[in-house]
């Protein structure tokens, strides 16, 4: 049960809203001194795995460049320009086309993009684009449940489209778990049971889209009214 | 051979992450300039020489950065980004044409995965095939960063500028990803899963066909929750909960109840902020005041999707 001090200080840390980076740290230190290890062991165990999942790092650190170059020259504002001309665009249909379009892309095994590549520099102004050439000045919070939405739509697709058609890193990783413990199952099973999951999320997310625009409808509306 | 590897991306990264905190150093208008540079620096060299230098080396380093970021040495960005009229006078000038080198990121990521990385001239391959989505993407993000400077004819430290502010935006936010996959790792090493899965076990009256699935499904999620990542906790949540009870002891049927089990576990990721680089990250990048928004906004979608997989999973898993 001692090894669970490091759940513990998690949820307190962030409970108590101490930095994060710190929280992760003590309760990596705290558990690895529970389990008997030495705080140098601790230490090269950070390390080890710190520069394995540089990955993690490494997509956010080299989109950035571009990312911001070409905000320097306008790219939000013009993919809010080109979704204005659309008649049909809300939001929250935005959003369903984007999920549609990575769910199906990482289903083929092919990551188009992420949250630096194309929610800051062009979903999110897209969505905020045609919900403003709908309703008109947005109120402030409006703004951020719209961009919140957006890197929620860049998750959904991403989580529910990857375990299904093609073959890639979580099916490989359940097939090889599974394995260990003497149980053969086969790739396209895995991935064939991944189906109905997919359609579920994506059907959800069509409701939270819809839920979105009369959101922002309504809360356009408030703004209107005169204040007294 | 090999000639793109994700090590070369890591050396470009680190040449970038090196001039930003190059760049701080001179920079006279930032009040935490020498705390910002440290940062960035030491970051940058455990990029260029994470391979190379001891891990306890690497861990101290790791850990050097965190008192950095906990004892508030950080700075924001100082350079303010171009005006709103700047923005739109160049958006009228390059028209759609903007999009080009946005769009060459998933277009060479679409070549890569499906082209590129099958290419080599006998024993000399352009690609790794390790990892070739994340090898793909970066090659399409110094593509973009090519087609970008031809278009807007902008100075060659414009990117690296541009890219330094938001990296400062971001701010240590930007490394949390990395320590919680390690946290993940020394929580592994030190066999808190099986604590855990322990736990659930005898919590659980395992007796009953639908609990053992709900225990399982419930489990896989609390667990994500936890280390932020479904892959650490698939392995752990499986060996303790899933095989004994419901493969052993019910018959449930294996490949069903894995491939739901690990989509139960992603529905643990969508609400979580130890899932830092899903989570925390956008919400950095999007500037949002509310660094949860984002967890807010999957909550529901993640609460249906994991209902929806607990009565799929008890439906068929006992059946086919």
């Amino acid at each position: 049960m001692i090894k669970l001090v490091g759940i513990a200080i998690v949820a307190l840390g962030f409970g108590l809203r101490i930095n994060t980076l710190l929280v992760v740290v003590a309760a990596g230190i705290a558990t690895g001194l529970a389990a008997g290890m030495s705080f140098n062991e601790i230490m090269a165990a950070f390390g080890t795995y710190f520069v394995e999942n540089r990955y993690l790092t490494l997509t956010v650190v080299l989109m950035l460049p571009v990312v911001g170059l070409l905000e320097r020259h306008g790219l939000r504002e013009r993919a809010e320009t080109l979704i204005r001309r659309s008649r049909a665009a809300t939001a929250g249909r935005v959003l369903v086309v984007y999920t549609a379009v990575r769910q199906i892309s990482i289903a083929l095994g092919i990551n188009i993009g992420g949250q630096a590549a194309m929610t800051r520099p062009l979903v999110a102004p897209m969505a905020e684009g045609a919900a403003h050439a709908r309703a008109g000045s947005l109120p402030a919070k409006t703004t951020e449940t719209i961009r919140a939405h957006a890197a929620a739509a860049e998750n959904v697709g991403n989580f529910f489209g990857e375990d299904t058609v093609f073959a890639v890193g979580a099916v490989l990783l359940i097939q090889g778990t599974l394995h260990a413990e003497g149980h053969e199952v086969s790739l396209w099973l895995l991935s064939w049971w991944g189906i109905p999951t997919a359609f579920a999320a994506f059907g959800l997310w069509l409701w939270r889209a819809r839920a979105l625009d009369r959101r922002i409808k309504r809360e356009v509306a408030a703004g209107e009214e005169p204040h007294a | 051979m090999r000639l793109l590897s994700l090590e070369v991306f890591y050396v470009v990264a680190g040449i970038l992450l090196l001039g930003v905190a190059l760049g701080l150093a001179l920079d006279r208008t930032q009040p935490k300039r020498f705390g910002s540079a440290l940062f960035w620096g030491v970051l940058a060299i455990t990029f260029m020489a994470g391979k190379a230098l001891p891990p306890v080396v690497t861990g101290y380093l790791a850990l050097a950065l965190v008192l950095l970021a906990a004892t508030n040495r950080l700075g924001g960005p100082t350079e303010s980004e171009a005006s709103p009229p700047e923005r739109a006078a160049a958006a009228e000038r390059l028209k759609n044409w903007i999009f080009v080198p946005a769009l060459l990121i998933p277009a060479t990521a679409v070549l890569g995965t499906l082209v590129l990385s099958k290419l080599h001239v006998g024993d000399v391959w352009l690609f790794s095939p390790v990892n070739v989505p994340v090898v793909s993407i970066c090659l399409g993000a110094v593509v973009a960063v090519a087609a970008g400077l031809l278009l807007t004819r902008a100075p060659a430290r414009t990117p690296v500028q541009e890219g330094g502010r938001l990296l400062q935006t971001v701010g240590w936010a930007v490394i949390l990803p990395q320590f919680l996959a390690a946290l993940g790792g020394i929580f592994a090493q030190a066999g808190v899963g099986a604590v855990v899965a322990d736990l659930v076990a005898r919590l659980f009256p395992m007796q009953f066909p639908f609990v053992a699935v709900l225990a399982y499904c419930a489990g896989m999620a609390l667990f994500t929750i936890c280390m932020g990542n479904a892959f650490a906790a698939f392995p752990v949540i499986t060996l303790g909960v899933g095989l004994p009870f419901v493969v052993q002891a019910h018959h449930g049927n294996v490949a069903i109840m894995a491939a739901i089990g690990m989509l139960s576990g992603y529905c643990g990721t969508l609400v979580t902020p130890m899932a830092a680089n899903f989570n925390l990250v956008p919400a950095m990048l999007l500037e949002l005041k509310d660094k949860n928004a984002v967890i807010k906004a999957q909550a529901p979608v993640a609460l249906g999707v994991w209902t929806f997989n607990v009565l799929l999973m008890y439906l068929c898993v006992y059946r086919f």
